[in-house]
């Protein structure tokens, strides 16, 4: 009786184990769920701000339009009717901001019950406008045209070159400039800290004795360890001005001011990944190597560095990784600037610092929101991706050493 | 002169005596088995000869190696040149990850020379020095680790022969290979006395007997009896000798 | 110049230049730390510590933020620790060689490498809204658990790995059980290390701020939680608003200072703390 009750509770133990392993994967599945369950029901909606239609007289032959074909009409980029495939026509806009330009208070009335009248005869007499105005103010029989506005897609979304998420009536949902700000930033990044971290590593590995490793790895350890949020600050109050006054700009908040930030910050991981790939490499094989007259530095750039170049290759892609995820240091050093980056020395902003600025304004369940949700998405792939490529580079090395 | 010779070594690793006062003189061509149980200081006496024990952390040396009548271990002695002069091959085949031909020519490039006919000369000398060339001749740029281990051995033993020692230290060369490949290994040592002086550990009884022509046995870092392999196999003097050839203890 | 002179010359060339770039990095280490630290040590006084923040976070203290922090703390860890450590002995004692182990094992890597943004949008999705938590102690502390979560199974793992298996089957062999044998022998003997990456994820929590930023962290609020439904301020997240959208940035500088020194000093004394440990740990297993 005894044993049975001991086997019992042995295995209800061994349950809890199994469930509670079962922790991570099901987090990683329900993260995947959330984020993409928000982010993808950003797609196939119209990407008008509220209950907002585009109204243009009868005869004008345009169907459809985009948004940012609706930005360009409201920045005045496009003024003619034949930009959009319609006639030569040039462009009259109207909005709700215009009502009194064109509506005396008593033409509208008082609570707007005349407006929907007013607004059908001024659209059906105007062949080159175009009106945006609420739904509620269209005329039950209205004689103009309504024109379908294209809904968000995944190729604008990726292809987009303008991010304006609180654009009035169209928002711009165009996330190049974003992915390339974060690629730039954390791309240059690596060039500055792979060469410094590896030479690190090697002396670490190969040249230092125990008693600097003893003094080193917990330095290391530390620069790990040190929060974001502290490094961020520290650019802001350091680096941000030296990058300004060294190159004489209007403001130090740059790309190049997140890079060396994050160049820091990656530095831990990419020294203690590749120490330990090159310490990986067989003692036989340096010693063969020596044995034939090598000295130390000719085995390790010949031998000892291209045994260990998966593992060095994946502390690089690791650094990437986390430099691409990195959101507070460099929210608050790259100067958030959403435009196409065209020099390392202009403000640019990154997928998780967009994410970090904007969602708190964000309202649930709106565009904008489901907008930095799908922009997690991008991150969340990204990042899975770099994980799984790390995690084949591992096991082919490690089928390698056997 | 000797060819090698070691006066009083002594050797400790921190504060483990390692080698007890070792005397020891080698001749020119000739192939000497160091013999004795795991842990009795053959292997290190071994690597005193290229300096490959200064790797290790906490080592310390007293009395005088000579090769050619030379301190290999005066202050005058480049490191890397006496390891040129003093070849190894190691218990385990340890080819890099690199082509047949790389493997072969790295330590003439290590070393300097770029001139590609030489290299290609040496190459393939070395390469049918080791009987190793018909094997491997038309699978050069093929990478090293596809060879077999038995041919993976003479590649190392290929390799050490291109920068031309002198001495060639083999460390149990056959322990991790099948019986074929060992025999070829042993022919080869054979072969090669007629250039190279050698010193080979050795676990194998068998293969001491075959191969050389004088025999040391080492127990617990001392050198206990040195002579003709002859000699120490049929009528040793020491009856330590005596029970680890017969295989009392071992 | 012959070819040793050549050999040795690159050499050391090399090294030098090897031993400068790697005396750079921790270089870099003590110019911020010493940077921060003399700018921000003489704003740490016992009434920073203990005080709320006055005119607009410019004067006063960071009380709330500390405690607000130790909140954040303490509710991670009570759910990361035990799942975690439960995880890392299911999938080092229990789980067998094969497609399961390794399905877990690359799914806990994953989530060690979804960067903590992503684990801010995600908490706010299930926690906040999803289960209606709203911005609250208990969102923010589940929120980061679950990025720490990662870090304690590994070093549950690897402390658990690190035990020979003698050990395992001299006590099987004594007639005891499988999980007789993990809580008498092999936990006990991998408590120190685990201990240590306790530590260290502690370390890693009071320093996240992404996190926070949607889950529980407020802006300004003079007061203590009285519920785990409460929003909180924390020290990060403190530190990131009066250093760039404070209502005052410039005069409250040195509370950042003051907020970024006790922030490093909390790293820094948990890093001394796991290493202390660590050191008096190989000592003892050395003894034996």
């Amino acid at each position: 009786m005894n044993d049975f009750v001991k086997k019992f509770i042995e295995r209800i133990i061994e349950g809890a184990l199994m469930i509670s392993s079962t922790v991570t994967t099901l987090t990683v599945l329900l993260i995947t769920i959330f984020l993409f369950k928000e982010g993808i029901s950003l797609f196939n909606q119209s990407p008008l701000e509220g209950d907002n239609i585009i109204t243009v007289s009868a005869n004008n032959k345009v169907e459809h339009i985009s948004s940012a074909q609706i930005k360009n009409i409201f920045d005045q980029k496009i003024t003619h009717w034949d930009e959009l495939g319609g006639k030569k026509d040039s462009i009259i806009l109207f909005t709700f901001n215009d009502l009194s330009t064109y509506f005396s208070d008593d033409e509208i009335g008082a609570n707007f019950e005349l407006l929907p009248h007013k607004i059908d005869s001024l659209v059906s007499n105007t062949p080159g406008i175009i009106a945006v105005f609420s739904k509620k103010y269209l005329a039950p029989n209205f004689k103009g045209k309504i024109v379908q506005v294209e809904n968000v897609s995944l190729t604008q979304f990726i292809s987009g070159e303008e991010w304006f998420p609180t654009a009035n009536p169209a928002v711009q949902l165009g996330v190049l400039p974003l992915i390339l700000g974060t690629l730039w930033v954390s791309l240059i990044a690596i060039v500055i800290a792979l060469p410094i971290g590896l030479a690190t590593a090697i002396y670490l590995a190969e040249v230092a004795n125990q008693k600097m490793r003893n003094i080193y790895k917990p330095i290391i350890e530390l620069l790990a360890g040190i929060p974001s949020v502290v490094y961020g600050f520290f650019g802001l109050i350091v680096i941000v001005p030296m990058v300004q006054k060294t190159f004489n700009l209007p403001v130090g908040e740059t790309a190049l001011s997140g890079s060396i930030l994050l160049a820091i910050m990656a530095l831990p991981t990419i020294i203690t990944v590749s120490e330990d790939a090159i310490r990986n490499t067989p003692r036989s094989m340096k010693e063969a190597s020596l044995a034939l007259g090598a000295n130390r530095w000719q085995t390790i750039v010949r031998v000892t560095v291209p045994y260990s170049i998966s593992g060095i290759s994946a502390a690089a892609i690791l650094g990437i990784g986390r430099a691409i995820g990195e959101t507070m240091a460099v929210l608050m050093v790259t100067g958030n600037a959403a435009v196409m980056p065209h020099s390392l020395l202009q403000p640019v902003r990154t997928i998780p610092a967009t994410i970090a600025a904007e969602l708190g304004e964000a309202p649930k369940d709106g565009i904008h929101y489901k907008s930095l949700f799908a922009l997690g998405c991008i991150l969340f792939l990204i990042t899975l991706v770099i994980n799984l490529w790390v995690d084949y580079i591992s096991r082919k090395r490690s089928n390698y050493s056997k | 002169m000797h060819k090698i010779e070691s006066k009083n070594v002594e050797l400790y690793y921190g504060s483990f005596h390692a080698l007890k006062g070792i005397n020891m003189t080698i001749e020119k061509n000739t192939v000497t088995a160091l013999i004795g149980p795991s842990g009795c200081g053959k292997s290190t006496f071994l690597r005193l000869f290229n300096r490959m024990n200064d790797l290790i952390d906490g080592v310390r040396i007293e009395g005088s190696c000579l090769i050619d009548g030379k301190d290999i271990y005066s202050k005058e002695v480049r490191i890397e040149e006496l390891r040129k002069r003093v070849g190894m091959v190691f218990q385990k085949p340890n080819p890099f990850p690199k082509t047949i031909f790389e493997n072969v020519a790295y330590g003439l490039r290590v070393n300097g020379i770029s001139h590609a006919t030489f290299i290609e000369e040496r190459v393939e000398r070395s390469l049918k020095q080791a009987a190793l060339w018909d094997e491997v001749k038309d699978k050069l740029k093929k990478s090293a680790m596809e060879l077999s281990g038995g041919q993976q051995q003479r590649l190392c033993i290929a390799r050490a022969l291109a920068i031309e020692p002198s001495v060639i230290l083999m460390d149990e060369p056959a322990s991790a290979l099948d019986p074929i490949s060992t025999a070829k290994i042993e022919e080869l040592i054979y072969e090669l006395k007629s250039q190279y002086t050698i010193m080979i550990v050795t676990h194998n009884m068998q293969q001491a007997g075959r191969v050389s022509d004088t025999t040391a046995f080492f127990y617990l870092g001392e050198l206990v009896e040195y002579d003709s392999t002859k000699k120490i196999f049929t009528n040793p003097t020491e009856i330590r000798t005596q029970n680890y050839i017969t295989g009392r203890f071992g | 110049m012959d070819i040793n002179t050549r050999k040795r010359l690159a050499e050391n060339t090399a090294f030098w230049v090897f031993r400068i770039l790697s005396l750079g990095v921790i270089g870099i280490l003590f110019s911020i730390l010493g940077f921060i630290l003399s700018k921000g040590i003489g704003v740490v006084n016992w009434d920073f510590i203990t005080k709320m923040p006055e005119d607009g976070m410019t004067k006063g203290g960071i009380y709330p933020a500390i405690i607000g922090t130790l909140y954040l703390i303490a509710g991670s860890m009570l759910f990361a620790f035990p799942i975690g450590l439960m995880s890392g002995i299911y999938t080092n004692e229990y789980a067998k060689e094969g497609f399961i182990k390794r399905f877990i094992k690359l799914m806990t890597s994953n989530l060690a490498g979804i960067p903590s943004i992503v684990f801010g949008l995600f908490g706010m999705a299930l926690f906040v809204n999803g289960m209606g938590f709203g911005d609250s102690i208990i969102a923010g502390s589940l929120t980061l658990g679950l990025l720490v979560l990662p870090i304690i199974i590994r070093t549950t793992e690897e402390s658990l790995k690190a035990i020979d298996n003698s050990f395992r089957h001299a006590s099987l062999a004594l007639g005891a059980t499988k999980l007789q044998t993990i809580r008498r022998v092999t936990l006990p003997m991998a408590m120190p290390n685990i201990i240590t990456g306790l530590i260290l994820s502690i370390g890693r929590v009071s320093g996240e701020t992404a996190p926070i930023l949607f889950t529980v962290a407020a802006y300004f609020l003079p007061k203590l939680p009285t519920s785990m439904y409460d929003q909180v301020m924390a020290l990060p997240y403190h530190l990131y608003v009066i250093s760039t959208s404070g209502t005052n940035i410039a005069e409250s500088r040195s509370m950042a200072y003051g907020t970024a020194v006790v922030l490093i000093l909390i790293v820094l004394i948990l890093n001394l703390a796991a290493n202390a440990l660590r050191r008096y740990l190989g000592k003892k297993y050395k003894i034996n």
